[in-house]
């Protein structure tokens, strides 16, 4: 088979993986939420507790994927801090709780906001700079907040916070149900995956993906970059808070570790490995992540030596991610288009 | 509070910073003339500690285990740069972060399939291992001291060659404008190579040098690694000075941060609390100090690129 | 202010009504260096005047001030008599004032019409919208399509414009232009790197847009300036040594000595 044609011979940029308008992959998603939605019941079959706590943390991450992808695969804002935002979910769910309110109608309200505060604080002055040194300075608020953490010693300190039970929904212990909670979760990705798929297809969508691409063109048509940056900074630390928010519940734990630069690593990690710019690519790379580690793990515990080489190796030779793989066998079997 | 506890200390900071300094000073340069992110800059930095620790062991004295080490650490990064990384100097930023990743895990990993997940401790060697007195009641440990020389042994001899020699000047040439150097028919491959395996051993260096006074472990490497690129930005770039001012400043920030943060916390609440909240919060200290460089200086101290 | 626009009315030689752009007393310096040196240019509505001068004069630098990209050292720019000095460039672009580029400036992962229409939408406002496919806007896209029928491109519009011809490109960055409305319009060389057959098209353009724009043209291709132009003004190291119609400038003596034998005029 020969290679996939070059769209142009006068070294033409190449395009982005993704462009609201042309979406062709558009069965992917849906065949993912559908399967997500069939699990349950093929988890009754087996071990049922194991497989929906495996896969409800794989849901979780994978919503905060989807937040970063927001900002990292559409507007080129690479935050290496990203992780902050699972803590501050967290940490709102476990110092409420801590004092007595269990609830999600108090929880959420309170971590959203937390996050969005963080955001647009951090995001007003991380915007001033560029590139690399946008990456370290996200880095610098994520330590700040992970050493802040610790410093929480009413809260745990180093070791963190144990919750009595997962969150009260209106007054009713629903949560404590793994089905329910993983259908809860479900929606809730299955929400923010339309509300960010959305956001990236409508005017302010189309700013954030131009200042990606040409800042300076975007600032001759008479846009400020910033504004927009800004908000969508904040309406991605906003979801990754609510990702935190379900990983306290999950987990029943809150920890600085939630908060560590390796941690998001890992999320960027995930985006990328999924495919940048395509959000259900965020959802994939998030469930390879996780799946792998979890399968991995079960065979050796050396299994890092497999899974750090397996990075390198989709780096090197899987341009695009999984996605991008995907994207080539359909071209080669369908005969290309 | 003394003024010996102060000078100690003080000491402690210039050593730490000496020490960021070995490992920015390499991570500067790949940054500023290859633009590449290597997050595995830091285990090079933790393989130098297990390298000299096994040869140290076999060989049964410190100073053949350093020599040892040292080319090993070169030969590895080397190997690493072959294999990897000059695959990845024509990517983006992104695919640099996502295999320098991998490689880390995958390093993290083996040296516990090599040398166990215990830590190794490497002893001090004799002829250092005493202290010496710095002034009355002052004293100091003869191996900190010596790091501290060598330290700045190496900064000097670095500023010499990156200001005096042929490939120091390409070095220079290329953080400032890399299409231009390989315009003027320079090897840029070779370049690459020569400046990320100087900067290998750069960090396993550090990595030797630290043996004998922390404990060697997996993962030694990854929150140094961080604290590597705050100086990196601090500094600027792809400035050696900008790198070697910062470096001292954020050890001394942070060594002095985390001694006398409980102190001055205490004016305002209760000692025990005071030392826990100051324990905690003195580690944030250099990050604020990034932040704030970043806000009123956008490319660092030193910036190296217009 | 009212100092400043009689400043401005001074500099403007041939007509009492205010100018569209107005430059006054401008002066910027790289170090020692001085790119631009005391000018004072006053553009009057409707006119093409094209600015020329050898390689190194200091024109793009003067563009760049003018639109904002960079901010001089001192002195005034006015737009219709109002002060946009130290104004960052999209503000000036809000207030009327549009450019092109040199070096091509589009964003190629968008097609043709979106980088069209997403100048009508910075022009329109509400790009806090989070809701709605902005790519079905027939509120963007209908004005964006007239503006590519305008500029020969319509047939092109749904091409990523990455992939398309230099010259067509050049035909995008005007048509992009166009879209937010401006009042004077900065070409910095939009003939620039385009073949024969692309600079025609482009120059037939530029003529169709003369007269409904404000136009300050910088451009190297003579045959272009001299056959477009209503007025011209040299600049030479930052000065600008001469100005008035095509005719006076072609016949006056600083002109020729600052720049007969490098191009001939």
């Amino acid at each position: 088979m020969k290679p996939l044609p070059e769209p142009s011979a006068t070294a033409a940029p190449p395009l982005p993986a993704s462009r609201p308008g042309f979406v062709r992959r558009e069965w992917l998603p849906i065949i993912l939420f559908v399967l997500l939605a069939l699990l349950p019941f093929a988890a009754m079959l087996g071990p049922e507790k194991y497989t929906l706590s495996l896969v409800t943390r794989v849901m979780i991450f994978a919503l905060a994927a989807i937040s970063l992808d927001l900002i990292l695969g559409y507007g080129a804002l690479v935050s290496f801090g990203h992780a902050a935002f699972l803590g501050i979910g967290g940490y709102a769910v476990g110092i409420l709780a801590a004092h007595g309110f269990q609830d999600a109608a108090l929880q959420v309200p309170v971590a959203l906001l937390a996050s969005g505060l963080f955001a647009l604080l951090t995001g007003a002055i991380s915007l001033r700079t560029k590139g690399v040194y946008f990456i370290m300075i996200t880095l610098a608020f994520g330590q700040m907040a992970f050493f802040f953490a610790i410093s929480l010693s009413a809260y745990g300190g180093d070791d963190g916070l144990t919750l009595a039970s997962r969150s009260k929904l209106f007054g009713l212990s629903w949560l404590e149900n793994d089905r329910f909670f993983y259908g809860l979760v479900l929606a809730l990705l299955i929400g923010c995956y339309a509300l960010t798929r959305a956001i990236v297809a409508s005017r302010f969508g189309r700013v954030i993906r131009g200042a990606k691409e040409n800042p300076v063109r975007m600032e001759a048509v008479g846009f400020s970059p910033f504004r927009y940056q800004l908000a969508a900074y904040v309406i991605s630390g906003m979801i990754c808070g609510l990702a935190g928010v379900l990983l306290a519940n999950q987990a029943e734990f809150v920890a600085p570790a939630y908060m560590a630069w390796q941690r998001s690593g890992e999320l960027i990690v995930m985006v990328i490995l999924g495919g940048l710019a395509s959000l259900h690519g965020a959802i994939i790379g998030a469930a390879a992540f996780l799946l792998l580690e979890e399968i991995l793990s079960g065979y050796t515990e050396h299994w890092k030596l497999i899974f750090g080489p397996f990075l390198v190796l989709v780096v090197l030779f899987a341009r695009g991610g999984l996605l991008g793989i995907l994207a080539r066998v359909r071209g080669k079997s369908g005969g290309g288009r | 509070m003394t003024l010996s506890l102060f000078l100690v200390q003080t000491l402690n900071g210039l050593q730490f910073g000496i020490l960021l300094f070995f490992i920015a000073a390499g991570l500067t340069l790949v940054f500023g003339v290859m633009d590449f992110i290597n997050l595995a800059h830091g285990v090079q930095y933790m393989i130098g500690a297990y390298l000299a620790a096994m040869f140290t062991a076999l060989t049964g004295n410190f100073f053949f285990g350093l020599m040892l080490a040292l080319p090993s650490a070169l030969l590895f990064g080397l190997l690493l740069e072959f294999l990897i990384f000059r695959h990845l100097y024509a990517r983006d930023h992104l695919d640099q972060v996502l295999a320098t990743f991998g490689i880390i895990i995958f390093l993290n990993q083996a040296v516990k399939v090599v040398w166990g997940a215990a830590p190794l401790s490497v002893p001090v060697p004799e002829i250092l291992s005493g202290t010496v007195v710095l002034m009355d009641g002052l004293l100091y440990p003869a191996y900190r001291l010596a790091l501290i020389g060598s330290g700045l042994a190496i900064a000097l001899i670095l500023y010499i060659l990156v200001s005096y020699t042929r490939i120091g000047m390409l070095v220079r040439a290329g953080a400032t404008n890399a299409p231009m150097v390989s315009a003027l028919g320079v090897d840029i491959s070779r370049l690459f190579m020569v400046v990320f395996g100087f900067g290998a051993m750069l960090a396993g260096f550090a990595g030797a040098m630290v043996a004998p006074i922390l404990s060697v472990e997996p993962g030694m490497g990854d929150n140094l690694l961080i604290l590597t690129f705050v100086v990196i930005v601090i500094g600027g770039i792809g400035s050696i000075r900008g790198a070697f001012i910062a470096a001292l400043l954020v050890g001394l920030v942070d060594t002095l941060g985390r001694i006398f943060g409980p102190f001055l916390l205490r004016l305002i609440m209760d000692p025990s609390a005071a030392s826990q909240t100051g324990r905690a919060l003195a580690p944030m200290l250099i990050y604020i100090l990034m932040a704030a460089v970043l806000f009123f200086r956008p490319a660092g101290l030193f910036p190296v690129r217009k | 202010m009212t100092g400043l626009e009689a400043a401005a009315k001074a500099e403007a030689p041939a007509t009492s009504a205010t100018p569209a752009l107005a430059l006054v007393d401008l002066n910027k310096a790289y170090g020692a260096l001085k790119v631009t040196d005391h000018v004072s240019l006053a553009f009057d509505v409707g006119e093409l005047h094209a600015i020329i001068g050898p390689n190194g004069a200091g024109k793009t630098t003067l563009i760049h001030q003018i639109s904002g990209l960079a901010q001089a050292d001192a002195g005034h720019i006015l737009l219709d008599g109002q002060a946009i000095t130290g104004l960052p460039m999209a503000a000036r672009v809000r207030k009327g004032l549009a450019r092109s580029f040199q070096i091509t400036s589009i964003i190629p992962g968008f097609s043709g019409l979106e980088n069209v229409a997403l100048a009508v939408q910075a022009r329109l406002g509400s790009s806090f919208r989070l809701f709605g496919a902005v790519a079905r806007e027939e509120r963007l896209n209908a004005p964006a399509r007239a503006i590519l029928e305008t500029v020969g491109l319509l047939g092109r519009a749904d091409l990523p414009a990455g992939l398309l011809s230099h010259g067509e490109k050049r035909q995008l960055e005007l048509a992009i232009a166009m879209a937010t409305e401006p009042r004077v319009l900065l070409l910095d060389e939009p003939l620039a790197g385009t073949g024969p057959e692309e600079s025609a098209a482009v120059i037939a353009l530029l003529r169709k847009l003369k007269g409904r724009y404000t136009i300050v043209l910088i451009e190297h291709d003579m045959d272009a300036v001299f056959a477009l132009a209503d007025r011209v003004s040299v600049l030479v190291y930052g000065r600008i040594i001469a100005s008035g119609t095509p005719d006076a400038v072609r016949h006056d003596p600083a002109v020729r000595e600052a720049y007969l034998g490098e191009e001939g005029l």
